[in-house]
């Protein structure tokens, strides 16, 4: 009996494990879905945005331990707010300088925006050093929640869960049930068109990859409660990434769930039974294979040809 | 009338030619002096010996190299302080390896070929060291290598200022072992050659010598970020040790994770070779607190060379600088050149080579280190308890281990 509560234990662990690692990827794919699947631009630099957040992380949670002891246990909400709104004004002026020039070179784009995520790694190691930092978590992200004896639920994960699902919740609706989503969508299907009818493309634009750039910000600040923070730590990231939303098929937030979540799945429950390097072998032939058959992705956009 | 100045003129000759032959003595003289301690070449000077400094300041390496430049740009300003070697200062040339391997081997030509450096501090990882290893060998240069690894290895181009494996492996296991009756050992490592060689060691150590059993051996990719599969496979294996070879990124990540899925020291002995202070920075000790680390030095070690050491390396970078195994050792490459350069009499690469086996240092801040036949040190190893301010506290300390690169039995 008592191997069977075992059993039943990390089972229940391992389903969790596999939730957790479809929360971290859609999370890190939220934002790069904006900007390459509505916009369609391939931004390299999309792991730095998520170092920033790190970054503003460790700067909040040093300033708050040397000048607000007590103010500890909360200012990982202040950092997450400040990440987001740090990254997407970054976001902006890199949009505003740099990428809105190129929108019809997507090429060129992609060698641009490689050259900014050098110069921000280079950046940031001259601003924070070439080591790793670490902000210091408040006690109620550390650790496991023990349901029963036997199972520990890790608290940061149930926290980016929690987050993940908010901020989904949050992009859905300014996509698909607001004005300014309208406009978005209707820009990336049709630019001409769209500024005929009195839409400021420029505008929208800019408006959409800053905010795909915050969104990253608050990818990075939570991950700083699974991962690490470095210059380079963005780069552990971006290839995940592209992964997911290129799967999921561009422009189709749908698309960029529910291909977090399988290639999540598949992921957990082969690293369960083979080893990690053969696990991530054996999900990218999938991945290869499916995109060979279906090269617009899991889900995409019916238009007509 | 004419006698005078037909014999005057030789005279002004011979004067002349006197001084000249005098002038030219005296240059040749030191001519001489120079080439003595000099015959193939070398950059040196009267006054001056160049050398190299070759180490990834830019790229995802810099995490752990600078470190390195560190330590060895202190090595040599105390050198140069205290009046420098045969009476010439050190100044050095500093290139970036950038983290790119091509890169290395390419500044390793420059600096042995074009600057005729007398010796080259640097590198960190094996591929580095690999890639510019054929390139020492040519020009004969002569490389101080920092960092622990996987051995296998030797050149008389190279001097390994690190530990190899089995120094670094076997007291640690020995050590937990008998201390904690471990019999099941989990081994887990990042997935390139000197985790695998590492656990290989491990693997044999503990099947052949300590009787024990290994319920599990996992490699995974470098850079992974999730390892939530991996610690319930721990979980459910119930390991009395998980011994660890994790690096860069991951390592953060692993033991994140760990705490956060409740892997504590008060459930789990965890024992690793990858984490030193300067990890311990990125993981958080209050991550890994209570766990094991089977090192040659910690910046806790209590012995009077040391705490100048950790002194003046503060006072150089900072009172919030860390110092970790590599730092250490990076700080011992140039005190063993100028060791064996004074033995040797001479800055050639032959001689210098010639004269390091048996150089002792007793200054060393690890303590005592000797310089083996084979080019690695003679280093004891420690145990190191994490604690949460990010240091570690020394709860064991071996005898002089003997450093065996090419070890039988274990390949």
């Amino acid at each position: 009996m008592e191997w069977l509560s075992e059993f039943g234990a990390i089972a229940a662990m391992q389903g969790f494990n596999g939730l957790s690692v479809f929360c971290v990827l859609l999370l890190m794919a939220l934002g790069l879905a904006i900007i390459f699947g509505q916009m369609g631009v391939i931004n390299m630099a999309h792991g730095e945005f998520l170092t920033i957040g790190a970054y503003t992380t460790f700067v909040v949670s040093s300033l708050t331990e040397q000048y607000a002891p007590a103010f500890g246990p909360y200012y990982f909400f202040f950092a997450i707010v400040l990440s987001f709104l740090i990254a997407g004004a970054i976001g902006w002026l890199v949009e505003w300088a740099m990428i809105s020039k190129l929108y019809q070179r997507p090429l060129d784009t992609l060698l641009a925006t490689w050259g900014l995520s050098l110069v921000m790694q280079q950046t940031f190691r001259s601003i924070f050093g070439a080591r790793e930092v670490s902000a210091t978590l408040p006690e109620w992200l550390m650790g496991s929640w023990n349901p029963t004896e036997t199972i520990d639920i890790p608290r940061n994960g149930l926290f980016v869960m929690g987050l993940t699902i908010l901020l989904t919740a949050i992009i859905f609706l300014m996509l698909y049930r607001s004005r300014w989503g309208l406009q978005v969508r209707a820009t990336m299907q049709n630019r001409v068109m769209s500024r005929a009818v009195g839409i400021n493309t420029k505008r929208v634009d800019r408006m959409t990859f800053a905010l795909g750039c915050g969104v990253a910000g608050v990818a990075g600040a939570a991950f700083t409660t699974i991962g690490s923070t470095g210059p380079t730590a963005g780069s552990l990231y971006i290839v995940d990434t592209f992964l997911v939303v290129v799967f999921g098929g561009a422009a189709s937030l749908f698309g960029t769930i529910a291909s977090a979540f399988s290639i999540a799945q598949a992921q957990s429950i082969m690293e369960f039974f083979m080893s990690g390097s053969m696990a991530k072998v054996l999900t990218l032939s999938a991945v290869i294979l499916i995109l060979m058959m279906r090269p617009q992705g899991l889900f995409s956009i019916k238009v007509r040809k | 009338m004419d006698a005078q100045p037909t014999r005057l003129l030789p005279r002004r000759l011979a004067l002349g030619a006197a001084a000249l032959s005098l002038l030219a003595a005296s240059v040749f003289s030191q001519g001489a002096m120079a080439d003595s301690v000099n015959t193939t070449g070398l950059a040196v000077t009267d006054t001056e010996v160049t050398v190299g400094q070759l180490h990834s300041a830019t790229g995802t390496m810099a995490i752990s190299e600078t470190g390195s430049i560190q330590a060895e740009r202190l090595a040599i300003e105390q050198i140069n302080a205290s009046g420098g070697i045969l009476g010439r200062q050190i100044k050095v040339i500093q290139e970036d390896g950038a983290s790119d391997w091509p890169t290395f081997a390419e500044k390793a030509k420059k600096l042995l070929v074009g600057d005729k450096v007398a010796a080259v501090f640097g590198c960190w990882t094996s591929a580095s060291r690999k890639a510019v290893l054929p390139v020492f060998e040519k020009e004969n240069g002569l490389l101080y290598y920092p960092t622990f690894y996987e051995g296998l290895e030797q050149s008389k181009n190279v001097i390994y200022t690190g530990q190899e494996a089995t120094q670094q492996i076997l007291a640690g296991l020995d050590w937990i072992a008998k201390e904690k009756g471990a019999k099941t050992f989990y081994l887990i490592g990042s997935d390139y050659i000197w985790p695998r060689t590492s656990m290989k060691i491990a693997r044999k150590h503990i099947e052949n010598v300590l009787g024990g059993k290994v319920v599990g051996e996992e490699y995974y990719p470098l850079g992974n970020t999730q390892f939530g599969s991996l610690i319930n496979k721990v979980k459910l294996k119930k390991p009395d040790v998980v011994f660890t070879a994790v690096v860069g990124g991951s390592n953060v990540a692993f033991y994140k994770q760990m705490k956060a899925a409740g892997v504590t020291a008060a459930k789990q002995n965890v024992l690793t070779l990858s984490v030193t202070e300067d990890e311990l920075l990125g993981i958080g000790g209050e991550n890994m607190e209570g766990f094991y680390a089977s090192m040659k030095y910690f910046q806790s070690l209590d012995n009077p060379n040391n705490a100048a050491f950790v002194e003046a390396f503060k006072a150089k970078y900072g009172k919030d600088a860390v110092i970790g195994d590599v730092t250490q050792a990076a700080y011992l490459g140039p005190w063993l050149w100028k060791a064996a350069v004074e033995k040797a009499g001479s800055f050639d690469v032959d001689k210098v080579a010639a004269a390091s086996p048996g150089i002792e240092l007793n200054s060393a801040p690890e303590s005592y280190v000797k310089v083996h036949d084979n080019h690695h040190l003679w280093s004891k190893t420690r145990i190191g308890q994490v604690q949460k301010d990010g240091q570690f506290k020394v709860v064991y300390e071996s005898g002089l281990i003997e450093p065996n690169p090419f070890p039988k039995g274990y390949q």
